[in-house]
């Protein structure tokens, strides 16, 4: 996987801010679900989507 | 604010002067009219009297307090105004005083996740960043001002009423010493954020208003950190806020929280509340020593600027056209390019060397400044102060990623500026003669500096007016030769730096290890034209005449665009 540019990553923070501002609080998380779905098909590798999950859980998983 | 039993300018560490109202000539019914009158004598108001007069222009500068601004306000000095203080004769004290740094670190929840580290080339005469108080920026300024005859001082003096004209402006003054009107040629708005030049002209600044308060602290300890930048995203000592710490000369360190949503600012900003706060933020950077509270503010980010700089004969520099917010260390730092931009151009319109016409070129280059400002200010308060559920969500994923994660690191970059490149001003005409380099400083940038083989920096070798920058190899040909004579004609002022690889010509600037060469991207025959702001008007890789005559014409007020 290459890695993203400083600033089409900035940009992808900004457009993620401002798309579950746009949901309202009782529907993002179904609005992040979602997308990690939408980007895991996209990514078509289970076992870096598997990978990701992990990443995105760490710290957070109780 | 300073603590209970402590007057407004009572400071652990500066001793503020009472300036005195003066009998002025108006007084006594004389009535002489100035060239210049410049309204507020804060930093950038004073630096315009300093650049003006650097051209040899009177002004009178007048300020209606007694005495310097209370507090440290803007503490940070970029390297591009250090070169402005040079050229006005008053960096030596800035420099003996102020603590000049390049790193800054971020941490999240109490560990380090981003190393800042400002660019710092060997040829560079200044570091990236100096941390000074103001009160210190102000007084070293004054020095200058009351030592330089061009400038009439008037402390005490307030504005109460303005009257533009087509061939002036009056200005109504009240003093201690008495009211009277003052006439100028043009005036100088340099009365900050609630100016009242601009008030009372009826003229309004637009932008943005954000959400989010900071408290600003300034503590005396003695705490061992070197002068870093440190900023702290939910610390435990600011639970829900950001922290950031500035050290400063005299042991001072300021201290930065932004306070919690729906927080009282009116509780917030009580001294029983600022010292249990900021001794939570010490805990936390482990100093368990004594400190003392020296003096609070509180401050909210703005992006807030004037359509038009300019209003017939009144100019409008610094705060008093613009408000940005103080995360990019902006505010001192564009409001003296606006006096220093202004300043040589007015002086050139005063002195009858230049076309008016040369200061409808101040207002599209300095906003420009501005907007450059705000695009990058709107991103770096979005992370410093999440406006929404969104934007806090979005901050809190990547700070917490940031711990065991690189990728995310660099949205927590400060963005301390650059300053802006001018390539789209009307002094610019031959920005796509940029194409010709690979490299090198763009037209209407500020130029890289280098050391010289004789222990000194090349742009110490700029001159007063237009400089060129020639690359060549010994002998000039008849074509450059004919270029320089006309420069020199243009401009009394022309400085011509001849860059050679050893010294061929008695007046070159040797280039021994071709470092200038590289910096600049440049072969034999290479011209580059600076501004006496030292940007770059222009630059050719071969020398085009015509080009390079019409760019110091239109830079001089001789052309219209």
């Amino acid at each position: 996987m290459t890695a993203m540019p400083a600033e089409d990553f900035e940009a992808a923070y900004e457009a993620l801010a401002m798309a579950i501002d746009s949901t309202g609080p009782e529907r993002e998380a179904l609005f992040l679900t979602r997308l990690a779905l939408v980007l895991g098909h996209e990514l078509g590798d289970i076992a870096v989507f598997r990978s990701a999950i992990r990443t995105a859980l760490e710290g957070v998983a109780e | 604010m300073r603590p209970a039993g402590k007057g407004p300018l009572d400071s652990l560490y500066f001793q503020y002067p009472h300036f005195p109202a003066r009998l002025v000539p108006e007084l006594d019914g004389n009535a002489p009219r100035h060239p210049v009158a410049i309204v507020g004598a804060g930093p950038i108001g004073m630096t315009a009297a300093l650049v003006l007069a650097r051209y040899g222009i009177r002004s009178v500068l007048l300020d209606r307090k007694d005495t310097f601004n209370d507090g440290s306000r803007a503490l940070c000095i970029a390297r591009p105004t250090m070169h402005i203080l040079e050229r006005i004769g008053a960096a030596a004290p800035f420099l003996d005083k102020a603590l000049g740094w390049r790193f800054g670190r971020s941490y999240y929840r109490g560990e380090q996740i981003f190393r800042l580290e400002m660019p710092h080339p060997p040829g560079e005469k200044y570091l990236p960043m100096y941390n000074l108080q103001q009160q210190y920026i102000e007084q070293y300024l004054h020095d200058a001002v009351a030592a330089c005859e061009l400038v009439d001082m008037r402390w005490q003096s307030e504005l109460t009423g303005i009257d533009c004209g087509n061939d002036g402006v009056s200005l109504n003054i009240a003093s201690p010493a008495g009211d009277y009107r003052l006439n100028a040629d043009y005036v100088l708005a340099a009365d900050g954020a609630r100016s009242p030049v601009r008030t009372r002209l009826g003229l309004r600044m637009k932008g943005e208003n954000y959400e989010g308060k900071y408290v600003i602290a300034d503590i005396r300890m003695d705490h061992d950190f070197p002068t870093e930048r440190r900023a702290f995203f939910e610390p435990s000592g600011n639970p829900g806020g950001t922290v950031l710490i500035h050290k400063q000369p005299e042991n001072i360190w300021r201290v930065d929280y932004q306070l919690r949503e729906g927080e009282s600012e009116e509780a917030a900003l009580r001294e029983q509340n600022i010292r249990a706060r900021v001794g939570a933020i010490l805990g936390d950077i482990g100093h368990d020593k004594p400190w003392e509270l020296e003096w609070w503010s509180i401050y909210s980010a703005n992006t807030l600027c004037l359509d038009d700089y300019r209003h017939g004969r009144v100019f409008f520099i610094g705060d008093a056209a613009h408000i940005v917010p103080i995360f990019g260390v902006r505010g001192l730092n564009n409001g003296l390019a606006d006096a220093d931009n202004l300043g040589w151009k007015l002086a050139a319109v005063l002195n009858g060397e230049a076309d008016e016409s040369l200061l409808d070129s101040y207002s599209p280059e300095r906003r420009g400044a501005t907007l450059d400002v705000f695009a990058n200010a709107t991103k770096s308060t979005r992370f410093m102060t999440p406006p929404t559920r969104g934007w806090r969500l979005a901050r809190e994923a990547a700070l917490s990623l940031s711990l065991k994660h690189e990728f995310p690191r660099g949205l927590a970059n400060p963005r301390q500026m650059q300053p802006y490149t001018y390539s789209e001003s009307p002094l610019t005409p031959y920005p796509e003669r940029d194409a010709e380099f690979a490299g090198g400083p763009a037209s209407g940038s500020f130029p890289p500096n280098a050391t010289l083989a004789d222990g000194g920096f090349l742009l110490d070798r700029a001159g007063d007016g237009m400089t060129a920058m020639l690359f060549c190899d010994g002998v000039l040909n008849a074509a450059q030769t004919a270029l320089l004579d006309q420069l020199t004609q243009l401009d009394k002022r022309f400085v011509a730096l001849l860059i050679q690889p050893a010294r061929a010509t008695a007046d070159a600037v040797v280039d021994t290890d071709g470092e200038i060469t590289r910096l600049f991207d440049a072969r034999p025959g290479t011209f580059y034209l600076l501004r006496p702001d030292l940007h770059i008007a222009g630059r050719w890789k071969t020398i085009v005449s015509a080009e390079i005559l019409r760019t110091a014409g239109l830079c001089l007020g001789r052309a219209t665009p």
